[in-house]
């Protein structure tokens, strides 16, 4: 930062972004200490914030009943598998639109989009009968698919907006100096694109982890992931907020690894100044 | 070096092609309620006696498992190999020829030891569709200590006037208690099971004889408003949107005087680990309206076999192990007499074990025999079902219909706006459907 | 070869592009761009144009076809061709009417409460501040948690009139706490998807501000711009776009909404929350009409067109350079 940045100033920034932020987070902090609540705790009022008595009996429950690991293990494949190969096929398709755009390009781009307009509640017997009929039901692959094919148009629409961000004479440069277009790609689209690819991979794979339509009605068991697993703390009759959170956060902990990792790459820093 | 490798490969042959006498894989699709959680703690005591069979379990939340179950079935998708069901979809499905009939469960299954009225709800012609693990019914729970304190007796059959009277002597909304809690949330299984069957107490019914709903009578008319009122004097704030586990956390925290709801909530409410109140709560029946039908309902959560599976041996089997009276023995030996699944056979509500720690077994077998699904209203109605009517229908009208008396709790539509509602939205929906002309 | 600093007036041109070079417009156009680059970028659009018809145009037909029937899961033989009929069904529904009209309340609320208040968050992130990635992390963490599981925690923990920690708050300020689910329920609901969505936004606006360049703000600073006019005139315009997909993305996912609404309210009191999602699902997951639900569906295709092309017509300028 070039800009003299006061103490003064970084206080203020810092306090104003740490009150959002707590309030923001708040619920699921309280979501978090709930799960190590008894049940009769969790719904007490008036409520504790810190001083009650904490137990890991929610953990030992939920671990005990499910198999967390298999299903963590389910969600990591799909989405992660999802994502992964949703942006193999989208940086191309993103690349050529961002750089060289045709008099149609935002009309494809907003069919793209309109993909997803039918509810998914309205297509879920045709699909079931397809996939019956393919033998992908309750198979990872088949989630995979639907999964992908889902958020294509949501991971294309981002990079095609982080892309279209970055200067283009940085890339001419790079073409007057010889460079091919794969070279250009390589050594110097990408160390620019970083905080855009990380974003979207961030929030597609977000999308796709808590995906629970598609999931619940796909798969049964050897392919149900994490938002099977929490479907079943969800009890019609008896109390299970302690163990609703507990098997939550439980949940969110490989994504909270995952975020704290590739948010770190949403760092200026990347020189866009410098070309004169 | 030619005849070992064809001794190796005579082998292998061997071995890949002898067949699978190992393994048969059941998957069970079940509801997540403590009975079955218990019955998938006690997956290897099955095993153990049938170590040619591997059980698989798929849990879900009630709403969740029933729309996940019908689309595999009707689809024909073939994901499942035992469903757990309700009373409400035996009874269509096995007239679909959706379920495999029930005949071979062994010799001492003693299928005449199931009460009579779940045995009723699961059957078809006499043919048994589905095994009954868990029943239920409802009743009244109350607070012993507060209607002491009040001077009051809770009478064993106790009249809705005597309720509404009681209900409004013991609110003290400064204190933060409510005479009483009923459930508001909107759903067929959730606010419509009760006012159901407090329709049913009060001469009301769902439809006449030709299939014509009867929201625009003077009985329905009495019921909600009586329900509406009852809730504004007595009931506490957010009623609407209080399904059975709001009020039974509400219960538990000591907020509610009266509790009229699921018989299987007798065991949470007396249990110290959950409830504040444990050692001071009452039963009674539900309350009546002086015209033979009590305000109670009447569900089980049963096991069957869908049609077409190519497991029906090995399911049997299991079937016969969860819902037989040794099982009941076991999770008794292994987690106490109170935590038996209750409501399906008479020899446990004979057994003194039993009786001994559960002080609401009486009542409740006294509910479950008191909800008739074959003749469940005053007047005479062409369907069965208590607090349902066991038409496919019925979920999607019940729907509609909770979602109008829910809004008519919480005061946004007038009682009488919510009937003409109902009225008109269940005779468009069985028009549609072909029950009218 | 890139044209210098901007003018010091920056409000007389608002619609140059952002990092003020204007050579770049002309290299961006298409006809002049290569043959070479053209084919190319021709054959790697290909795939992902070629996957996603295909799954558009199955289930499209499908749910079509199904459309004209009279199909009820649970009743298969009695399939036969109606035509017109369930759209009529569909869209005489008397909660038809009602459920549009929350949905497009739903969806507006949304998006103006993310918006509005994530642009002002991704500026704050966007700060030194101490411990950013910490703070960072936070306000993306809403996100996460799955949207069933967030509603159930709002409804029961913090909402609930009796036992909720907002009720707990307003009676320690002597005040009688607010019944959300019965007398606000849509606003509860609009509260809850704009928590959950608004990382999403500020996310998406934070990355786009990476790319803000600095020297630009710096320049303006050293020619007497107040924070204000940086604000509206160097940071908002380049945040159009990003805006504008924020805005497209987000509508698609709303006009959707419905596990938050099945769980908390189940479309009730009434007709309060029931949207267009939700009329479908009774239609299609409670009475398992198939032949009503293919028809809500289209109805639903029908309406997000519609939407979205005045959203396009509004923002969509901003999608081109």
């Amino acid at each position: 930062m070039a800009r003299v940045a006061t103490a003064r100033r970084v206080a203020i920034s810092t306090i104003s972004a740490w009150l959002v932020g707590f309030l923001i987070f708040f619920p699921i902090l309280w979501m978090v200490l709930t799960s190590f609540k008894t049940e009769l705790e969790a719904f007490a009022v008036p409520p504790s914030f810190l001083f009650f008595h904490w137990t890991t009996e929610n953990y030992a429950t939920v671990q005990e009943r499910s198999d967390y690991v298999h299903h963590a293990i389910n969600s990591i494949i799909i989405a992660g598998g999802s994502t992964l190969i949703a942006l193999l096929i989208a940086i191309p398709a993103a690349w050529s639109m961002a750089f060289a755009p045709t008099k149609r390009t935002k009309d494809v781009l907003l069919w793209m989009l309109s993909t997803k307009m039918m509810p998914s509640v309205g297509v879920l017997v045709p699909i079931y009968l397809i996939w019956r009929d393919f033998g992908l039901l309750d198979s990872r692959i088949g989630l995979v698919i639907i999964l992908c094919l889902g958020n294509l148009p949501i991971v294309i629409w981002m990079l095609f907006t982080y892309f279209k961000e970055i200067p283009k004479d940085i890339l001419e440069a790079a073409r007057m100096d010889g460079a091919t277009i794969s070279r250009e790609l390589i050594y110097v689209l990408t160390p620019m694109a970083v905080p855009g690819l990380a974003s979207t991979l961030l929030l597609n794979l977000i999308l796709a982890w808590n995906e629970a339509f598609w999931t619940l009605n796909l798969s049964t068991l050897q392919a149900a992931p994490l938002t099977v697993f929490i479907a079943s703390y969800s009890s019609p009759e008896g109390l299970f907020w302690a163990k609703l959170s507990a098997a939550s956060t439980l949940a969110i902990a490989p994504i909270l690894v995952l975020g704290w990792f590739s948010q770190r790459q949403l760092v200026r820093g990347l020189t866009f100044g410098a070309v004169k | 070096m030619k005849k070992v490798h064809g001794a190796l490969l005579g082998a292998a042959a061997l071995l890949l092609s002898s067949p699978s006498i190992a393994e048969t894989s059941l998957t069970i699709a079940t509801v997540n309620n403590g009975d079955m959680i218990r019955m998938q703690a006690l997956t290897n005591e099955f095993t153990a006696k049938n170590p040619d069979i591997t059980v698989k379990w798929v849990t879900l939340e009630e709403n969740v498992l029933r729309q996940r179950v019908t689309t595999d079935i009707a689809t024909k998708g073939g994901q499942f190999d035992i469903l757990t069901i309700g009373t409400y979809e035996v009874p269509i499905w096995a007239k679909k020829n959706w379920l495999v009939p029930l005949d071979n469960l062994g010799a001492d299954y003693d299928v005449g030891d199931l009460l009579p009225k779940i045995r009723d709800a699961v059957s078809v012609s006499g043919k048994l569709y589905a095994a009954p693990f868990y029943g239920e019914s409802s009743m009244t729970m109350y607070r012993t200590d507060l209607f002491q304190k009040a001077g009051l007796t809770m009478p064993e059959n106790p009249t809705w006037d005597f309720v509404i009277d009681a209900a409004k002597k013991l609110t003290d909304k400064e204190a933060g208690v409510y005479g009483i809690c009923l459930r508001g949330k909107a759903g067929w299984g959730e606010n419509m099971a009760f006012l159901t069957a407090m329709a049913n107490s009060y001469g009301a019914r769902w439809f006449d004889e030709k299939w014509v709903p009867q929201f625009d009578t003077p009985e329905w008319k009495k019921t909600l408003s009586t329900y509406v009122d009852l809730m504004k004097q007595a009931g506490p704030p957010g009623a609407s949107s209080n399904g059975f586990n709001e009020n039974l956390a509400l219960f538990n925290a000591g907020k509610c005087a009266m509790w009229i709801d699921a018989t299987v909530a007798a065991s949470f409410v007396t249990n110290p680990k959950d409830s504040r109140v444990a050692d001071k709560v009452g039963f009674a029946m539900a309350p009546n309206a002086g015209l033979g039908k009590n305000a109670n309902w009447l569900w089980a959560w049963n096991l069957a076999i869908p049609a077409g599976s190519k497991k029906v041996e090995a399911a049997e089997k299991f079937i016969s192990w969860a819902t037989s009276k040794d099982y009941t023995k076991l999770v008794a030996s292994k987690e106490g007499w109170s935590n038996v699944p209750p409501g399906t056979r008479t020899s446990l509500y004979q057994n003194p074990d039993y009786l001994k720690v559960a002080p609401f077994a009486k009542p409740t077998l006294a509910s479950i025999d008191a909800a008739d699904p074959n003749k469940p209203t005053v007047q005479p109605v062409p369907y069965v079902g208590v607090q349902y009517a066991a038409i496919p229908e019925f979920q999607g009208i019940g729907t509609a219909v909770g979602q109008q008396f829910s809004a008519a709790l919480s005061g946004s539509t007038t009682v009488d706006a919510a009937l003409s509602a109902a009225q008109s939205s269940t005779e468009r929906e069985m028009k549609r459907a072909g029950y009218i002309k | 070869m890139s044209a210098h600093a901007p003018e010091p007036n920056l409000a007389a041109i608002p619609h140059l592009a952002p990092d003020g070079r204007a050579s770049s417009q002309i290299t961006q156009a298409g006809p002049t761009a290569p043959r070479q680059m053209q084919l190319l970028a021709r054959a790697l659009l290909t795939p992902a144009v070629a996957l996603l018809f295909i799954w558009m145009i199955v289930p499209l037909a499908l749910t079509i076809y199904f459309s004209t029937l009279h199909y009820n899961l649970l009743d298969p033989e009695t399939q036969q061709f109606v035509g017109l009929e369930n759209f009529r069904y569909f869209l005489t529904d008397p909660a038809f009417l009602a459920s549009l009209q929350n949905t497009l309340v739903l969806v507006g609320s949304v998006l103006g409460l993310t918006i509005l208040l994530g642009i002002p968050v991704a500026l704050l992130l966007d700060q030194p501040v101490f411990g950013r990635s910490i703070v960072r992390l936070m306000v993306i963490a809403p996100f996460f948690v799955m949207p069933t599981v967030s509603a159930l925690i709002w409804k029961n923990l913090l909402m609930h009139p009796v036992s909720g920690l907002f009720a707990w708050i307003a009676k320690l300020f002597g005040a009688t706490p607010i019944d959300w689910f019965n007398d606000a329920p849509l606003f509860a609901i609009i509260l809850i998807v704009a928590w959950q969505w608004l990382p999403f936004a500020t996310l998406i606006l934070l990355t786009a501000l990476q790319s803000l360049d600095e020297e630009q703000k710096e320049a303006a600073e050293m020619d007497g711009a107040g924070a204000v006019s940086t604000f509206l005139y160097i940071t908002l315009p380049h945040l159009a776009r990003p805006i504008t997909v924020v805005i497209l993305i987000e509508t698609i996912f709303l006009l959707t909404v419905f596990a938050e609404i099945f769980v908390t309210t189940g479309g009730g009191p009434g007709l309060q929350t029931t949207n267009i999602a939700f009329l479908i699902y009774s239609q299609a997951l409670i009475q398992y009409d198939i032949g009503s639900a293919s028809a809500g569906g289209l109805v639903a295709v029908v309406i997000a067109n519609i939407v979205a092309f005045f959203l396009v017509r509004i923002v969509g300028r901003n999608l081109e350079a």
